[in-house]
Parts: C-alpha cells; structure tokens; sequence
C-alpha cells in the first residue's frame, strides 16, 4: 500500500496549480495589466517546467556529475561521498588499448553499423510503400491499418514472437530456411554468435518501417496533384515523376524524417535488451545495452556514466553537423 | 531547378494531352512489392496468434504451419505460470497514471506556448525538443541514484515502487505530450478563444470551455500514444521495479526463466498484453498520425 503514496504527487501538482491560476487569474482580470498578461503563462507551465526539472535536468546535471566521480557499489547508499575521479572514468571508456575502451569501441561500431542499416532500410521500405499507396486503389485503407501493427505492437511482446520465430530447434525461420527451402545445410543459430546481428537488423526494420511510412505519406499528401498531372501530360513516365517531383518534394520531410529514425535506432535500448538479455552476443552489443551492462551488472556507475556522457556528446555532434549540413543544402537550393 | 520544370511542366498543360494511363508494370510491381511487405509484416502476428492455439507439444518440436490441434488452454494457464494479472494491474496503474499527469501538465504548457509569447519561449520548446533525443540510459543511472538517496534519507520508497516509475515514465511521456498538444492547440482557430476572453471568460475558461473541447480528439490521441509507450517501455522497469510492482515488460521474461519454456503460453500472453493498445491505436490511428507527422511535415 506505502508503495502507491507518492503516485497521486505529480497529479496533485498539476491540479494545485490548476486551482491556484483561475483565482488569481479572475482576480488580477479586474485590473488588466502587465502582471497578467506576463505572470500567466509562466504560471501555467510551472509545473511542466518543475517536472522537466526534475525528471530531465537535475538527472543530466548528475549524471555529468557522477562521470567525474569512482562511483562503485559502496557509494550507491550515499553518492556524494564517492572520491572524486577526474577524467579517469574517461580515460578508461576510450582507452582503447585495454578491454573496457575495447569493448566500448566495438560496440560503437557495431552500433553504427546497425544504424546506418536500419535507419537505410527503414527509409527505402518505407518511402516504396508510401508511394506505391499515393493513388488510391481497393483495400488501400485496410492495408495501411495492417502496416502500422508492428509499430502498435508493445515491444516485448512483438521482440518474444521473433525470438520464438529465431529459435534453434523450434522456430519458423529454421524450419523455412533449413527443413522447407533448404537454403542453410543445418539449423542456424540466432540468437547467438555473428547471424545475431541480422536477427537483431530484422526485427529493428520490422519494427522501424511503419514510422518512416507514415511521415511519407504525410509528406506525400502535401505535394499538389497538378505537379503530376502536368507532368503526365508532358511525357513524364512514373519513374521521372519520381525522381522529378516526389523526391524532391520529400527532402525537407526526408531530413527529419532520417535524424528521427537515426537517433531513435542509435538510443533503442528495447529491442536488442529483450532479444538478448542482459549479456548481447558480441556481433549485435548495442551501446545502450552495453552501457547498461557496464553500469548495473558490473556495478560500475562512474564508467557507466561517463559512457553515457561521451554516447550523448556524439549525438549532440552528430544531430548539430546533420543540422548545419541540411539547413545550408535548403538555402542553396532556395537560391 | 524542381521550380522551372513544373513552370515548363504547366505551360504545357494547354496542348491537352490525355494523361498516361497507370502501366502495367507498375501495378504488378505494386502488387508484389505490398504483397510481400504484408507478408512480412503480419508473419509474426500469425506465429502469435496461431502458436497461442497450440497444445505444448507443438511448440516444443519443429515449427508447424499446421497445428495438430486447437487449444484454449494456455489462455487459462498464463494466469496461474506467472502472476500475469498483477503485472497486467501494474502495467495500467503506472502506464494510465503517467499518461493522465503527463496530459495535464501538458495542457496548461501547451496553452502557454500556443497563446502567449513570453520570454523563454523558445528555450523551453526547445528543450522540451531535445529531451526527446536524449538516450534513456542517461537518465536511468541518476534517477536509480536520486531515488535510493531519496529513499534513505527521507523514508519514501520511490525506488522499486510504482510512484518511482510513474515519475520515471514522464522523462518521455510530457515532452511528447507537450510537443503534440502544441500542435494540436494551434490548430484551433484564435478567433474561438479570443471572442471568449472579449466575452468574459479568464484564460482558464477560455482553454476549458473553448480549445480543450475544440482539441479533444488531439487529446484523447495524445493520451492514447503516451499510454502505449508506457505500457511498451521495457528499459526503466527491468530496474526501477520489484517482485511486487513488476510491470508486463519485465513479467513476460518471467516464463522464459521457467525450467519448461512453455512457448504457447509467452504466445498467448503476448496477445493478451497487445490487443487493448493495439486495438487503441487502430482506433484512434487517424488522429494520432496527424500529430504525429505534423511536426515532422510543417
């Protein structure tokens, strides 16, 4: 029972505030008045802005903070004792050399290798078939339904049926693989070892595709139709309407369309922990799992934290060279 | 370049050509390609709902297409293998608390932003923006501190418990609530709430009789979408949660940890557990894809 306390808390405040702005608010509309036209709207996001403070700034700021502290196991009762570190915490994530900046590196780079796949995938899979949906046809509304189920199934759930399906003994893509179309001379291994990595790519496009189908859509809907008509009736084929007017179209959709699914697929943290565990086989260690592995099975929090700080410094770079590099092609191709 | 071929392309349009009829090609093309992406798609939707249907012995052996027998047995079992109903009760309490918080503190930001220019304006959306993009497991190691610490000194367990994971859920629910409802605010025309405020409503009366009504649907989507990541969150709960506030997406790896994988059963469950935000989100999927592509789009 003690347990469920503090839940109605963050209810309570959003309703304390609720409360407090009318009243103030019908008292100070009898002078109108600076005080309300200004006091209001910081009123009516105090308690976002408190809950963002608690939830996403002091967590940040600390975790900063923790990077640059020994913080193990014996500290977790009381944090701020834990001796100050320096870089160390650092040094060891990039030191290269030895096994924990080995690994860190590793999984790096398999983590940018299933990103770039998948985000690739993603984007081509889903473009095609927002395309080919543009005009209407029988079943359009039906199919489009059924293309948006990976993206409403729970993770877990969905995760478990294609860890079944990739089981050794008896799953379906064995059995359709090895038994049925004979294409591997014995039942392949999954889940673990170097074909993980593709089970992992498998169900990251599964699952991926569906977003980047709905944003094309969406962009689709905003190119007007007598673009393709006039160019229908000047001779242009489908595929040079495509490449003329559609995907030129989609370039500014297609700019965050790619961030969105980058920085989504780099940080998932979902998909490869229930397809793995705790422990991800070495072809398919994806850094948010490998950072959770260093941090809360190794009992390791300094380093754990200096990874994150390093993960979230790549993508604040990436994001920031991505932006510079998008906005400056808009304006020459404005010019 | 796109600008003076749809010129030329326009000018064109007084010879009167008839259009192209669709070719051949292209709707064979289309046919197969949506073919198989259905395919894949719904694959294991079918070994889901047909292996949930299948005595053990099925599942156990070599995949079959076709099961040796129909079975509602597992639907009964899931319950007694695992406490599947307390991490299902877990689940709606800290999925439908996290999403009705984060949707009212949502409301009044949103509010703010959408009607009023105030100085930070743009700092906040911003940051509320890029929270997005921030990996979870930055946040997972500080708040795991600040919760123990809290817990230590002042007594009030929010680590394990469904208050620590309610709060921990609003990392990814408000800022997405927020961002939505900006949306959705925004589109409903100023004139409704200003005539409001010229008839002597406040500004809370004008957000509540006019543009909450107005919004609705936007709202409704927005809780709907929050709700189902809660529910499908897996990261924060296999940490933050004990034997006793256990949520779905840790308890279905409980079956797995049995000495007799019981596959039908994990199957059954899975359905269990997806069909009400499934059915949520197939529902509701037109107001949801507008919010959710129109920040992307505009």
């Amino acid at each position: 029972m003690t347990t469920t306390a503090p839940s109605p808390a963050p209810a309570g405040e959003g309703r304390a505030v609720g409360k407090n702005s009318p009243g103030s608010a019908s008292g100070k509309s009898r002078r109108p008045g600076r005080i309300r036209r200004i006091g209001l709207p910081y009123l009516l996001l105090l308690p976002a802005l408190v809950l963002e403070l608690l939830v996403h700034l002091v967590p940040m700021v600390m975790g900063v903070v923790m990077s640059f502290r020994e913080l193990t196991q014996f500290f977790i009762r009381d944090w701020t004792s834990a001796p100050w570190a320096g870089l160390d915490n650092f040094k060891v994530a990039v030191d290269f050399d030895a096994p924990v900046g080995q690994a860190l590196l590793h999984s790096f780079f398999v983590t940018c290798l299933f990103t770039v796949l998948s985000v690739g995938l993603c984007w081509a899979i889903g473009t095609a078939a927002a395309v080919f949906m543009q005009e209407t046809f029988k079943g359009r509304g039906i199919l489009r339904a059924l293309f948006l189920i990976p993206y409403a199934l729970p993770v877990y759930a969905a995760v478990i049926t294609w860890v079944f399906m990739f089981q050794h003994d008896n799953g379906l893509i064995n059995h359709v693989l090895h038994d049925q179309l004979g294409v591997t001379d014995k039942p392949s291994f999954w889940l673990i070892g170097d074909n993980s990595f593709y089970a992992l790519l498998t169900v990251s496009v599964w699952k991926g595709w569906p977003f980047a189908f709905l944003i094309v859509m969406a962009g689709l809907q905003n190119i007007p139709k007598e673009m393709y008509e006039a160019a229908s009736l000047d001779g242009a084929g489908l595929w040079q309407q495509l490449r003329r007017i559609t995907l030129p179209s989609l370039r500014p959709v297609n700019q965050v369309l790619v961030l969105v699914l980058f920085l989504w697929t780099f940080n998932d943290f979902n998909t490869p922990y229930v397809m793995f565990g705790k422990a991800a086989p070495e072809a398919a260690d994806i850094i948010s799992v490998h950072i959770y592995q260093s941090s809360f099975v190794t009992w390791n929090f300094g380093t754990g934290s200096a990874m994150s700080v390093l993960l979230l410094l790549f993508l604040l770079v990436v994001t920031g060279v991505y932006l510079a590099l998008t906005s400056r092609g808009r304006k020459t191709s404005d010019v | 370049m796109s600008d003076t071929s749809v010129a030329k392309a326009v000018d064109t349009r007084v010879r009167h050509r008839s259009p192209m009829a669709t070719p051949q090609s292209f709707l064979w093309s289309r046919r197969i390609f949506l073919t198989l992406l259905a395919a894949f798609v719904l694959l294991p939707v079918f070994v889901m709902v047909s292996s949930s249907l299948k005595p053990l012995q099925d599942v156990q052996g070599k995949f079959r297409w076709i099961p040796s027998g129909l079975t509602f047995r597992p639907y009964i079992d899931i319950w007694k293998t695992v406490p599947l109903a307390k991490y299902f009760v877990n689940s709606l309490i800290v999925a439908g608390a996290a999403t009705v918080c984060s949707v009212i503190v949502a409301v009044f930001a949103a509010y703010a932003v959408s009607r009023y220019r105030f100085k930070g304006k743009r700092v906040f959306t911003v940051t509320v923006l890029s929270t997005q993009m921030f990996p979870g497991i930055l946040f997972l190691l500080p708040l795991f501190l600040i919760y123990v610490n809290i817990g230590n000194a002042t007594g009030i367990a929010l680590f394990g418990s469904r208050g620590g994971l309610i709060l921990t859920y609003m990392t990814f629910t408000l800022p997405f609530a927020i961002w939505m409802l900006i949306g959705y605010f925004e589109s409903v025309p100023r004139d409704l709430d200003e005539a409001a405020l010229v008839d002597g409503c406040g500004p809370l009366g004008a957000l509540f009789r006019i543009i909450v009504p107005a919004a609705i649907p936007g709202i409704v989507a927005v809780a709907v979408y929050a709700f189902m990541t809660a529910w499908g969150e897996v990261l924060f709960a296999s940490v933050m949660t004990n034997d006793d506030t256990r949520t779905l997406s840790v308890g279905l790896g409980a079956y797995a940890n049995l000495n007799d994988v019981y596959w039908n059963q994990i199957m059954a469950a899975s359905l269990v557990v997806s069909v009400p935000v499934v059915a949520g989100f197939l529902l509701l999927q037109r107001y949801l894809v507008t919010g959710l592509t129109a920040g992307a789009v505009k």
